[in-house]
């Protein structure tokens, strides 16, 4: 590798050392050891086999989460609506994997799959027909979207939701994707499911879209520089709709991974933030599939990580972590940049 | 009598989102997009009750408040405008660590993550009499209000009848044209960014001393209800007080019908519907500042 593409990869890898130093600072300030703390959380996420099913199970949404986002940051568009994408399709695919809960697995599991891809991107594609059409920014119609769906789904659950709860009814048991303990007794207690797969399939994907096609080749070009892409031949109000569509279909499965594969039924709020990690998830993952694999990894085992200190450290911990990384992974990023635009090539 | 309750009920709802809202004009007046609203509040809100906890003193939880704003902006704009990272990720991420950061602190302070004790609200001023009014005293008598209707218009005279104003609007737009005329960018960007900082950690401020307490995410997006009312007020200080109080009787509203056959969540969805359409030109063109969002950087000029 040469030099210039190393000092460029090693950019996460600085912010993530910077951040646990940071991190050591806050340990340290309420009287505990930051060596054993840290190690501590790394015996419970990758040491256990039950640590590495729930570091999976973690993992899982923010796959499709930063997959969605580096979507569409390839193609210039920066999609901050993957939460409420994610909350409309788990919605929808609920419903029908309910509804639909005779029909055998080998159709309602790609039907189900489908309604939560086809949900995503339809929720996805607004703020790319508004961006295309009349000029808005994705940036704030995708935040706007986000509200609205929440305020959506809550208005429609008053009708589907289980009496006095939030939740809506069991999915059909052939929509239910199995858990990894089946097949690796190791991982026994943790919910990590069959979605893992779907994700590790979704992030091949995307690399052979992105890589491989001529769609992939027109969205990148138009996110390295649109007016060139214009000029040499791609759609651009077109190829955004499409990156965006893209984007909400990945997004929209990241809701399966709870649905499908762990408690059989949506709920309100269960989500707990993984769309906007997701955008966390695809800068350290700098846009590429396999980057967006480890880097969810990384988010995956901070999650559980947290909770495995709660008891010397409060798990609140974690959330200051991922908010330093995100920080300085970007004030990096400029900096190694700047570096390497002075380096000879 | 009960459409003056309404008013008084939206005005005290409007104060937070438009404390937040002018403080945005500001700094995306001069380039910067500030997310990080969301953030800051509720950062304020915290420093509000650790200042009040500890002193006893109202007044020593808004200074308090003012002071968190001011740091909590202050990273934003070291890490936008020094750094020239990206404005949108900046401002999540600055929201992701005031969600984390204010509930580690309360459980060091208060032994819990989700609330704090009981601090003393700000008290009542009876200026000019208007305390006495009919239905709308209370509202009145709250200083934060009052100052929130003066920082309004200073703010608007500020904007765009004065030099620093004029300055700052042309860095927003044309920030290699105005580093030419020898205007220092990067200074006013600080200012900007720090403006919006102070005066969202006031409207935390406002929050926690009106439920007398924080409690974990309390904010509850009003950053961003600030920031689209901010959008739909056309980047103007009293076009954003003018949504403000059009989010907050929608809000009023919503909570009249509460318990009514009426599905409050669609009321519940307008201000972003509203922005939505503003920002797509149905409901006049609502533009951006030309160079919102790019950073400065003197050697690629």
């Amino acid at each position: 590798m040469k030099p210039r593409t190393l000092l460029l990869a090693s950019a996460p890898l600085i912010a993530v050392a910077l951040a646990l130093l940071a991190g050591a600072g806050f340990i340290l300030a309420i009287g505990e050891d930051p060596p054993a703390i840290y190690a501590l959380m790394l015996h419970e996420t990758f040491g256990t086999g039950y640590g590495i099913g729930q570091t999976l199970f973690k993992a899982t949404p923010l796959v499709f989460c930063g997959l969605a986002v580096a979507v569409g940051f390839r193609a210039g568009l920066f999609n901050i609506g993957v939460e409420g994408q994610l909350t409309v399709a788990a919605f929808a695919a609920a419903l029908a994997a309910a509804a639909l809960g005779h029909l055998p697995a080998f159709a309602l599991l790609p039907v189900t799959l489908l309604v939560a891809m086809l949900a995503g991107s339809a929720w996805g594609a607004v703020p790319g027909v508004l961006k295309a059409r009349f000029g808005a920014h994705e940036v704030i119609n995708t935040m706007m979207l986000n509200f609205i769906a929440f305020a959506l789904v809550s208005y429609l659950g008053r009708r589907v939701f289980q009496p006095a709860t939030v939740r809506t009814a069991e999915i059909g048991a052939g929509a239910t994707l199995p858990r990894l303990e089946t097949w690796w007794p190791a991982l026994h207690g943790s919910p990590a499911n069959l979605s893992l797969l779907l994700g590790l399939l979704a992030a091949a994907a995307v690399g052979v879209l992105l890589f491989r096609t001529r769609l992939g080749y027109e969205l990148r070009a138009l996110g390295l520089n649109a007016p060139a892409a214009e000029y040499g031949g791609v759609p651009i109000g077109t190829t955004q709709v499409k990156a965006m569509a893209i984007s909400g279909a990945l997004g929209g499965l990241a809701g399966m991974n709870f649905v499908l594969g762990y408690k059989h039924f949506f709920e309100l709020g269960f989500s707990s933030g993984a769309g906007f990690l997701g955008i966390a998830v695809a800068l350290l993952g700098r846009n590429h599939p396999v980057g967006v694999l480890l880097a969810a990894l990384f988010f995956g085992a901070l999650s559980h990580g947290g909770l495995a200190i709660n008891q010397r450290v409060p798990k609140e911990l974690v959330d200051v972590l991922q908010a330093i990384v995100i920080l300085l992974a970007i004030c990096v990023q400029q900096v190694v940049e700047r570096l390497a635009r002075r380096m000879p090539s | 009598m009960e459409l003056l309750l309404f008013v008084a009920a939206s005005l005290r709802i409007g104060v937070p989102y438009t404390l937040a809202a002018l403080g945005s004009t500001f700094s995306e007046r001069s380039g910067v997009v500030n997310i990080a609203l969301e953030g800051i509040m509720l950062n304020g809100a915290l420093a509000y009750v650790l200042g009040a906890h500890w002193t006893g003193n109202p007044w020593a939880g808004v200074a308090a408040a003012l002071a968190a704003g001011v740091l909590t902006g202050l990273v934003h704009a070291i890490v936008t405008v020094r750094f020239r990272a990206d404005q949108i990720t900046s401002g999540l991420g600055i929201n992701l660590l005031a969600a984390g950061l204010t509930k580690f602190v309360l459980t060091q302070v208060f032994h819990s993550s989700s609330n704090s004790g009981r601090v003393v609200g700000l008290p009542e001023w009876d200026l000019f009499g208007l305390a006495h009014l009919p239905a709308l005293g209370p509202v009145l008598a709250a200083p934060l209000v009052l100052l929130t209707v003066a920082l309004v218009l200073l703010g608007q005279a500020l904007l765009f009848r004065s030099v620093f104003g004029l300055r700052l609007r042309s860095i927003g737009e044309r920030p290699e044209a105005a580093a030419t005329l020898g205007l220092p960018v990067t200074a006013y960007r600080y200012a900007g960014v720090l403006i919006s900082g102070a005066l969202a950690g006031l409207a935390g401020a406002w929050l926690a001393s009106e439920q007398h307490s924080f409690t974990d995410g309390m904010t509850n997006g009003r950053g961003y209800i600030a920031i689209a009312a901010m959008i739909v007020g056309k980047w103007s200080p009293l076009g954003a007080a003018a949504a403000c109080l059009l989010f907050g009787a929608a809000e009023a509203l919503q909570i009249t019908l509460q318990g009514s056959a009426f599905p409050t969540e669609l009321l519940q969805m307008l201000p972003y519907l509203v922005t939505m359409l503003a920002l797509a030109g149905f409901i006049g063109r609502a533009v951006p500042p030309r160079a919102l969002g790019t950073p400065y950087d003197p050697e690629n000029a």
